[in-house]
């Protein structure tokens, strides 16, 4: 922009304008949602011409950090709709009693695992993976293997994000009450714990580390994106966690049917359709076109873990204390 | 002066009560983190493992500063060269510098992708991290070594001028001046510089937040962030608040008992030269020192400068909104801080023998840290507000509570001279209340507030701490937002802010202190 501050007036014009007329519709979610090559834009873009509203994209660190804003915004929250947590957290999200039931007919999800949540709605899911350059060989076979080789990964804060949180969770599935040793092992391999998932990729894709903590779906990205079929996930042994990443309407909201709308817009494949190549994870919905070409390479986890719900509410506290001391050590 | 020389007056009373209002927030902040706090739930292994890692690093950062500063500040004590006062005006420099911005500069020095490790992978090396512990005291030794080297070589100066001309007349090498000279100013100065050091270090927010390493690597201040903006747990937070209250209080004690000052006799007053700094290993050997220094504390600045300034005319809004925002949390803090020095140095002078109790209330803001004032606030506000909305006008509080001793430092002793000077002419012709202070003190403080104003303005511009707390998404501060540029993977965005942070925050002293100087002495 030639006229920085000039610019920064006319969008504040812009966007008062634009509250004058339009009913608003705040969607509060994670950092890389709203990215320039996220979801986010083309969401917008393509929701706005249907719903006669400004729907207006907030981001507040990664997905575990959402639902602590929202705690701390309470019912004074001027945020509409919450989209980025994920089921290790629905639980402990539906206790604050800020979430609305959603109250919609659902269609067919294509999930690995049946739907019945009253409160939140799907709209993306995948498999945690660690994920390196293919140079990296051999790469690790298993959780197990990474934690006892000198390789250098970096991971994300469980309090603060959810691909953190997941591991957490990921190790608890596979390694029960030896989670802890698991740990104590790992903490030499880790550089650093980043509070959200975009610093760990980036810090990735800068050189500082030999794996980072991301998804089966990552090397998608690079492949389709940018014709680069250097990045791999690699295939553990344990099996990998899932995450279903979720969205609900907070019971404070001024704008109950424009959420609803959201919600709906969000199951369709208006929504559905941009996910695969944006936020890089599997569509709730498989749209009818399909998964894009190149899906077809990732890797198939060899079993898939996901704690319901109310297991993983019940395990963060214990598996988190466990996490903070041996890695404090 | 005799006691009670004037009568306290509106003006004077206003001070008193400012004074009074900072033990009172202080009070009220702490008061409300021990309502909040549960002690029943203790502390857990990683809480202690955040207070071992603020002290342990703190002791680390400060002992290498300061073993680092020796040397340097030798150097500039005994050679004379062209450049010299340059060198010593640059020293000055990290104490204004916002950390987010020197952040950026080291990891594009150290980092993986850094100047170092491209160096030694060609060497054939093993690249190093600056993620953890070594990146932390690292960072805290760029910012504080100048430090130590300032108040080091305040030290050397202190030695009258004649000593070392006798120590020169009796022959003395450099090994014997050092014995006989340097060494005893050493034992009484290094102690002091370290636990200086030491306390700063101890509330550290910023540089763990980006160069931490997890767990591993928390200071108290980043898991009191941590608890309140990851885990919303405000009687969490509280707790930790009340163990970092903990720790400023005991080191303030320690500083108390072990910081005294030191004993040379003043000497005439001569122009100062030294003879030992003359063979040609001497002059080797400090030309590698100060040329190390000089690289270590440029090199980082001028990667920011050489990767940002092309960036800035395409910075995106939200990068000039939040750099408007700074500016008024600026221009704010900088008012605050100038009203309050102001009222407060007044009512000192008036208040004769009771103007302890003044200075006392001012030195109590350096003891608070700012994270644990933004929690006390934060936990106040909640119930009545959403803290978003208070973000910044809660920021520029607690950074003119954090500057304020500084503008005291300052302003009260020039309060004091000239109240000593023209009280009593200014008494005899029935000068007081406003327009004494009007027609005979502010025009003779001009100099100490507009140094005050400069260094307030450019503390506040860079800060990042208690924002990082209350900010809600679109309510950033420029340091804020580099920072979030920085986890987006945002880089060349993030390396144009950084470069408008650190412009912004130079000029808003220069401009300042500029008009300190224009003042006739």
């Amino acid at each position: 922009m030639r006229f920085p501050i000039l610019g920064v007036g006319l969008m504040l014009l812009a966007s008062a304008a634009a509250a004058n007329d339009l009913p608003e519709l705040t969607v509060m979610t994670y950092d890389s949602f709203v990215a320039d090559w996220g979801p986010g834009p083309a969401v917008e873009e393509a929701f706005e011409k249907t719903c006669e509203c400004d729907l207006k994209f907030v981001s507040a660190g990664d997905g575990a950090a959402l639902l602590a804003r929202i705690r701390l915004e309470g019912t004074r929250s001027e945020t509409d709709v919450v989209l980025g947590l994920d089921t290790n957290l629905t639980a402990e999200a539906a206790s604050t009693g800020l979430f609305a039931p959603h109250g919609l007919g659902v269609p067919e999800f294509d999930l690995p695992v049946a739907w019945d949540d009253d409160t939140f709605l799907p709209y993306d899911w995948g498999y945690f993976a660690f994920v390196h350059e293919t140079a990296l060989q051999p790469a690790p076979g298993s959780l197990r293997d990474l934690a006892d080789s000198d390789l250098q990964v970096v991971i994300q804060d469980p309090r603060s994000s959810t691909p953190g949180l997941g591991l957490l969770l990921w190790a608890k599935a596979a390694f029960g009450d030896d989670a802890p040793a698991f740990w104590s092992d790992m903490a030499d391999n880790i550089v650093t714990v980043t509070p959200g998932w975009s610093e760990a990729y980036g810090m990735f894709l800068e050189g500082e580390a030999d794996m980072v903590l991301s998804y089966t779906t990552s090397p998608a990205y690079h492949l389709i994106a940018e014709g680069d079929d250097s990045k791999k996930a690699a295939s553990f042994a344990e099996g990998h966690y899932m995450q279903i990443e979720v969205a609900g309407k907070l019971a404070a909201t001024d704008q109950p049917e424009l959420a609803d709308r959201f919600l709906r817009f969000m199951m369709s494949d208006g929504f559905q359709n941009i996910i695969p190549t944006t936020n890089w994870m599997y569509p709730a919905v498989v749209p009818e076109t399909g998964l894009p070409e190149g899906y077809e390479t990732l890797i198939e986890p060899k079993a898939s873990l996901l704690f319901s719900a109310k297991e993983a509410q019940s395990l963060r506290g214990a598996a988190l204390d466990e996490w903070l001391t041996a890695l404090s050590q | 002066m005799a006691d009670r020389a004037q009568p306290i007056g509106p003006g004077g009373a206003f001070g008193v009560a400012v004074a009074a209002a900072i033990p009172f927030v202080i009070l009220v902040t702490t008061g409300a983190i021990l309502w909040v706090a549960e002690p029943g739930e203790g502390l857990g292994g990683a809480d202690l493992a955040a207070l071992r890692f603020t002290l342990w690093q703190a002791l680390l950062s400060a002992l290498i500063s300061v073993s680092l500063a020796v040397p340097v500040a030798r150097a500039l004590a005994r050679q004379v060269f062209w450049g010299r006062n340059l060198l010593v005006t640059l020293l000055g420099a990290p104490f204004l510098l916002p950390v987010i911005v020197a952040i950026f500069g080291l990891l594009a020095v150290f980092g993986r992708g850094g100047v170092l490790n491209a160096a030694l992978t060609g060497l054939g090396l093993e690249p190093v991290s600056i993620y953890g512990l070594h990146g932390v005291v690292l960072a805290h030794v760029f910012f504080n070594l100048p430090l130590a080297t300032r108040l080091i070589l305040q030290g050397w100066q202190d030695i009258p001028s004649e000593r070392f001309r006798l120590a020169a007349t009796l022959g003395m090498d450099a090994r014997a001046v050092n014995r006989h000279l340097e060494h005893p100013m050493l034992r009484q100065v290094v102690p002091s510089a370290t636990l200086v050091i030491f306390v700063l270090c101890t509330t550290s927010f910023a540089v763990a937040l980006t160069l931490g390493g997890g767990p591993k690597a928390t200071t108290v201040e980043l898991a009191i962030y941590q608890a309140v903006r990851f885990e919303f747990d405000l009687s969490r937070a509280a707790m930790l608040s009340l163990v970092q209250l903990m720790i400023t209080v005991v080191v303030a004690l320690l500083a108390l008992r072990l910081v005294r000052q030191a004993g040379f006799r003043p000497g005439i007053d001569r122009q100062r030269r030294r003879w030992d700094g003359g063979t040609g290993i001497i002059r080797a050997q400090d030309g590698v020192v100060l040329t190390g220094v000089t690289v270590f504390l440029l090199l980082p600045i001028t990667l920011v400068l050489l990767r940002g300034v092309a960036e800035i005319p395409g910075l995106p809004g939200v990068v000039w909104a939040s750099a408007l925002r700074s500016l008024g949390v600026a221009l704010c803090s900088t008012i605050l801080v100038v009203v309050m020095s102001v009222a407060m140095s007044v009512a000192a002078t008036r208040l004769g023998r009771f103007s302890r109790w003044v200075e006392t209330a001012g030195l109590m803001a350096v003891a608070a840290s700012p994270l644990v004032l933004g929690t006390g606030l934060f936990v106040l506000v909640h119930p009545i507000i959403d803290p978003g909305r208070l973000a910044l006008p809660v920021t520029a509080l607690v950074n003119a509570l954090v500057t304020l001793p500084f503008a005291l430092r300052a302003i009260l002793p020039a309060c004091k001279t000239i109240e000593d000077d023209f009280g009593r002419l200014a008494t005899s012709l029935n000068l007081t209340g406003w327009a004494r202070l009007r027609l005979l003190v502010l025009p003779r403080l001009r100099r100490p507030i507009w140094f005050s104003a400069g260094l307030a303005a450019a503390l506040s511009m860079g800060d990042l701490g208690v924002i990082a707390l209350f900010a809600d998404p679109d309510g950033a501060t420029l340091p804020l937002q580099v920072y979030r540029l920085m986890g987006a993977y945002r880089m060349d965005d993030a390396a144009g802010a950084s470069v408008l942070l650190l412009l912004l925050s130079f000029t808003l002293f220069w401009v300042f202190d500029r008009r300190a100087r224009d003042v006739e002495p």
